[in-house]
């Protein structure tokens, strides 16, 4: 088009036209690594996942096809069984705790609370520490002889026992406090943000109608919050699916395997047991977890915005 | 009128601070018993109980921790993993953090045909349950002589930060009128002029967000450094997991919550310092504007 409308001598056009054509491929060019990066260590590293897991591979990768039989291996794991188990255990409590102690949190803290800043600060600061560093923790804190147990003793409570730890019933039950813990600071501050964005002239015009406060959380403003209740629990999830630091820090999914959670199964089967198929398929099945809360959740993410 | 209403809510306003205090100490005891435990004798650790102060302060665990403890096979303390730590962490930051940049750039002011669907592809990425790439990884880190490598870690974390960072700056850009890009453009600046003399100069707080994120996130990371990294070249969580789950010899408790105090420093110190940056990376992505 240019080149009609105006005359330009030859060798400023065919520079000009160079230029063009550079600054059209730049950004392409710029975004290039990137997609290779992605491309190959997320896409193809996926499918090269799945295509092992249809295969034997036992400590090396082999590519002897055997169809679902690791799946259907899998299925009739009982160790795979107790870490789904476990994960919806602990998936379920994490979850649900998160949410109801950083709700009621960031409500009290939305009350013009003085000194406000150097309280979130308190409540978020685990989430800066690394999981192992959390689980070593708790670890001492739960220590069967020298924790919690002895605290209590010398404090005259001398019946007082706790041996949740070492115990394969109720060791995935520290777990979750040690996440809880960990999370719940974060999942506040999601809130509280969610509650600061909420119109302060509806709830005038509440009060004024003589509603309660109770009743106006209940029943104007934690409906509004939906959203932020859907990304919590979304984030939530996704450390619960990939929940595998702690675990290993705190239990290294035991006693026997009764903390093991998916993320450790794979772990474990994948690189210390030698069984590369059988841990692939289970990395598939995880995937298929998220996948299962991905896409209603970007589905209706997306037809929200539509209808904006 | 006030004065009615501000009396009337004075006792709930008592239960209010009250279960916000409480619930600060449940969040600070476990760091208190950290510290505390750091400072005793493995004496004083088996006589008293995990609130009671050290009844002679000592930095011998810290000392030991540092220089002398076992992970593993190893007694060399876990100063190694310490550094090997940074020489992991700032690279892939800084790496992450520059790609990020510039990806969020195009992805918001030079859009190409394909380019909301790489996004899509990146977001996605954010999602991934990183089991699903571990093996593949594994063996390409191998073929490419980067296996148990400070570079092989370098690499894994840019590749699985690159799609958080992009996010960042994709979504922080999008806000900068299009207008300004179109007015640089008619004005004959090209793309890197646009970015480096109109974009970069107000990025410092979203630079912050990513910078922080990263930190944090690679100083933290336990999975890939248990996969990718052997012996000498391990991270700091994989030794302090070591040292922590190292059954020879009599425990020394004080000796671990050292050992888990200096893991937990630099983040500790960056949250500290930058703690409105970490937070809006929390929730960046997470709540929708």
């Amino acid at each position: 088009m240019e080149h009609i409308q105006r005359q330009p001598d030859r060798v400023a056009r065919s520079r000009s036209r160079l230029l063009d054509g550079l600054q059209r491929w730049l950004p392409k060019l710029v975004v290039a690594p990137t997609f290779v990066l992605v491309g190959v260590g997320i896409y193809a590293f996926m499918i090269w996942t799945g295509v092992l897991s249809f295969t034997s591979s036992s400590f090396l990768p082999v590519y002897e096809f055997i169809g679902f039989d690791q799946y259907a291996k899998l299925m009739a794991n009982d160790r795979w069984l107790t870490a789904s188990v476990n994960l919806g255990i602990f998936g379920g409590l994490f979850i649900l705790s998160c949410l109801v102690i950083s709700v009621l949190l960031a409500i009290f803290l939305d009350q013009k609370i003085r000194q406000e800043g150097a309280i979130r600060t308190i409540y978020l600061y685990p989430m800066a520490l690394s999981m192992i560093v959390t689980g070593t923790v708790w670890k001492w804190v739960l220590n069967p002889s020298l924790g919690l147990e002895k605290l209590m003793h010398d404090w005259g409570w001398a019946s007082f026992s706790f041996d949740w730890l070492v115990s394969s019933d109720m060791a995935i039950y520290t777990i979750v406090m040690a996440a809880v813990w960990q999370a719940s600071g974060f999942v506040m501050a999601l809130f509280l943000a969610g509650l600061r964005g909420v119109d302060s002239s509806i709830i005038r015009a509440a009060r004024v109608d003589g509603a309660s406060l109770p009743l106006i959380y209940g029943k104007i403003i934690l409906p509004s919050l939906r959203p932020v209740f859907f990304s919590a629990l979304m984030v939530l999830a996704h450390i619960a699916i990939k929940s595998f630091d702690l675990v290993m820090a705190m239990t290294a999914g035991g006693p026997g395997y009764s903390t093991d959670l998916p993320a450790v199964f794979m772990y474990t089967h994948t690189f210390t047991r030698g069984q590369m198929g059988l841990g692939s398929a289970s990395a598939m099945l995880m995937l298929g977890a998220i996948l299962a809360l991905l896409v209603p959740y970007l589905y209706s993410e997306l037809r929200e915005k539509r209808h904006d | 009128m006030t004065d009615v209403v501000r009396t009337g809510i004075r006792p709930s306003r008592v239960a209010i601070y009250g279960v916000l205090l409480l619930a600060a100490l449940v969040y600070l005891i476990p760091l208190f018993i950290m510290l505390v435990t750091s400072f005793k004798t493995p004496m004083d650790i088996r006589t008293g109980n995990l609130m009671a102060l050290p009844t002679d302060w000592t930095i011998i665990g810290w000392t030991k921790a540092w220089s002398e403890a076992c992970t593993g096979v190893d007694c060399g303390g876990i100063r190694g993993y310490f550094w090997n730590s940074f020489k992991m962490t700032v690279p892939a930051v800084l790496i992450s953090t520059l790609l990020g940049a510039f990806n969020g750039y195009v992805l918001s002011k030079w859009k190409f045909k394909g380019s909301n669907l790489f996004f899509g592809m990146l977001l996605f990425g954010c999602f991934v349950p990183f089991q699903v790439v571990l093996l593949p990884m594994a063996a390409t880190l191998g073929q490419l002589g980067l296996a148990n490598t400070t570079t092989g870690l370098v690499l894994v974390h840019v590749i699985y930060g690159v799609a958080f960072t992009t996010l960042f700056f994709r979504n922080y850009y999008v806000a900068i009128p299009d207008a300004l890009i179109k007015a640089a453009r008619l004005d004959g600046a090209g793309f890197f002029t646009i970015f480096f003399r109109i974009l970069l100069p107000m990025s410092t707080p979203i630079f912050m967000v990513s910078l922080i994120w990263q930190f944090t996130q690679i100083w933290n990371d336990f999975l890939f450094g248990v996969v990718f990294a052997s012996g000498d070249s391990q991270p700091i969580t994989v030794a302090l997991n070591n040292l922590v789950n190292t059954s020879t010899g009599v425990k020394e408790y004080n000796v671990d919550m050292a050992a888990a105090m200096i893991a937990a420093l630099p983040t500790l110190v960056v949250y500290i310092v930058a703690g409105k940056y970490f937070i809006r990376g929390l929730t960046a992505g997470s709540v929708k504007g």
